[in-house]
């Protein structure tokens, strides 16, 4: 069929003017639109990559931040109760031995005094014993010399103390 | 393609009506005729045409000139279409500078002495059965109609593209893509990624540009073939043979020596003999089924809407309208899917068929014996 032969003959003139268009495009549009419009695209692209990387990392960073101030506030805590305890230790410990250096001091207050008291008693009774003594060689001298005032009453009480001693 | 529909249907409407009181308003040159000849007038909207047909038929028709371009036996002559008045039987003959034409079915011919019985200025012959013409052609490099819309879609092209590349140096690269961008971006990314660098792997780079070209020159010419005043450029095989020739080209200018080893040198040996003429028939037979892929698949959904709506002219009712009016709307649809389709497939094996030629198959930048453990694992 005559028509069908052109359909699939290719024609010369358009096979000149698409291979001149295709060619001048090609050179066009990959110099003054594929180039710029690739580049931008990759630009943007790597930009966007960056940008999210980058958000990653300050994320990261952000947390690791955060988990060291958390550390830091943890160790701070653990330091003040350990400086609590240690302080509450100091203050049991100062008492206590404020306690005992009390103790001991009023012990030998005490044992001073004691002493003090002993030593009084001792002089006391000793002077006590004194003027007993005394009092007693005094009272003995009185009553012999109302009992020996009288000659017979010397003999006898000689004779009865001899008698004693023979006795004994 | 569609405006042949409008045009037809409009007539329909003036024929039913009885409104072409005048017999001198007819509906085209088959007309002539009782019947329509479909095929003919489908044929005639596929094929190139020396000038710019919008609306109406024989002297009536509104058609923009376009130059012709023709070396002729006396040198190259340059006139516009026009100067054929609308004949397209061989019936008018331009003279110019002592160089007898005529345009016959749309080719340019030089005019025999004298008209045949039809008032053609043809000669025929008949061989083997076959009518030849025997009349000598000049050489056409006219704008023709599809070089004329080849023209336009450059034109269109240049201007997105280039004032799209300037928005990025205007607003910058960091901002969201805007208008323009935010329609082409996607697909030019979609080209890039999911055709050049899925095929071609890491030196993909250097063959986008062409993917692009080929991709976007395919796909607004399609869209144009949809609009009814379109060009059916992409359905026409000088163009695809164009692009297929160039993707061949490319194809074996960048082969490297595996791929040239792959199709000198084929393994197993002993079926070398049969392997090798295969394989370099294989060279052309790539590209040859890109060319008649788009061509057969843009002109044969022209054909079917062209014959949807001839469906009219075949039944002679007005009450088959509906049906073919239905019909002829979902294979545009239809068809507006199949631009952007084969766009993409035409791009999609162009670049396979790089990748075959450049393949490094484990993308490090050489073919070597890691290649080969590769693609073939069980050696």
């Amino acid at each position: 069929m005559f028509v069908l032969g052109s359909l699939i003959t290719p024609g010369v003139g358009l096979i000149f003017w698409t291979s001149v268009v295709f060619l001048l495009l090609l050179f066009l549009l990959g110099k003054f639109a594929w180039k710029p419009i690739l580049n931008a695209i990759k630009t943007r692209e790597e930009h966007i990559k960056d940008a999210l990387s980058s958000a990653e990392k300050a994320l990261r960073d952000m947390r690791e931040l955060q988990s060291n101030n958390d550390k830091i506030l943890q160790q701070a805590r653990a330091e003040r109760d350990a400086l609590l305890k240690e302080a509450r230790a100091t203050k049991d410990s100062i008492i206590a031995e404020a306690k005992t250096k009390a103790q001991e001091d009023a012990m030998r207050i005490v044992e001073v005094a004691r002493e003090l008291i002993e030593n009084e008693k001792n002089q006391a009774q000793d002077e006590l014993r004194k003027q007993v003594a005394q009092l007693s060689i005094e009272i003995a001298e009185k009553v012999l010399r109302q009992e020996l005032k009288s000659a017979s009453k010397q003999m006898e009480f000689v004779k009865q103390e001899s008698d004693r001693i023979r006795l004994s | 393609m569609l405006n042949l529909r409008l045009t037809i249907l409009f007539s329909i409407l003036c024929w039913s009506l009885r409104v072409s009181a005048t017999p001198s308003v007819t509906d085209s040159a088959t007309a002539k005729k009782d019947k329509v000849n479909i095929a003919e007038v489908a044929f005639e909207h596929i094929l190139d045409a020396h000038s710019w047909h919008l609306w109406g038929a024989g002297h009536d028709a509104l058609a923009i000139p376009l130059p012709v371009i023709l070396k002729t036996e006396s040198g190259w002559q340059f006139f516009m279409s026009s100067a054929f008045h609308h004949d397209t039987h061989g019936a008018y003959v331009v003279e110019i500078n002592g160089t007898r034409l005529i345009n016959y079915k749309e080719t340019i011919y030089y005019a025999s002495e004298t008209a045949n019985a039809h008032g053609s200025y043809i000669s025929e012959r008949v061989n083997n059965g076959k009518i030849e013409l025997t009349n000598a052609k000049p050489l056409d490099l006219s704008i023709t109609k599809n070089v004329a819309q080849l023209f336009l879609a450059m034109g269109v092209l240049l201007y997105v593209f280039i004032a799209m590349a300037r928005s990025y140096a205007n607003h910058g690269i960091y901002t969201s893509p805007k208008g323009k961008q935010s329609l082409l971006e996607p697909l030019i990314v979609f080209v890039r990624d999911d055709i050049a660098k899925t095929n071609i792997g890491n030196r993909s780079e250097r063959f986008v540009p062409y993917l692009l070209t080929v991709f976007f020159l395919i796909l607004i010419n399609n869209i144009f073939g949809l609009i009814p005043i379109g060009a059916n450029v992409t359905g026409n095989i000088a163009f695809t043979f164009v692009l297929a020739t160039i993707t061949l080209i490319v194809t074996n200018v960048n082969g490297n020596s595996h791929y040239w080893k792959h199709i000198l040198l084929p393994k197993p040996l002993y079926l070398w003999p049969i392997l090798m003429p295969i394989e370099l028939v294989g060279i052309f037979t790539k590209p040859f089924a890109l060319m008649i892929r788009l061509f057969a698949n843009m002109t044969a959904g022209h054909i079917i809407v062209i014959s949807l709506v001839g469906l009219i002219f075949v039944f002679e009712s007005l009450w088959i309208s509906p049906i073919s009016v239905a019909f002829a709307l979902f294979i545009d649809v239809l068809e507006c899917l199949v631009a952007l389709l084969q766009a993409y497939i035409f791009t999609l094996l162009t670049a396979l068929f790089i990748g075959s030629a450049v393949a490094d198959h484990n993308n490090d930048g050489v073919h070597n014996d890691e290649d080969e453990k590769l693609l073939n694992p069980s050696h």
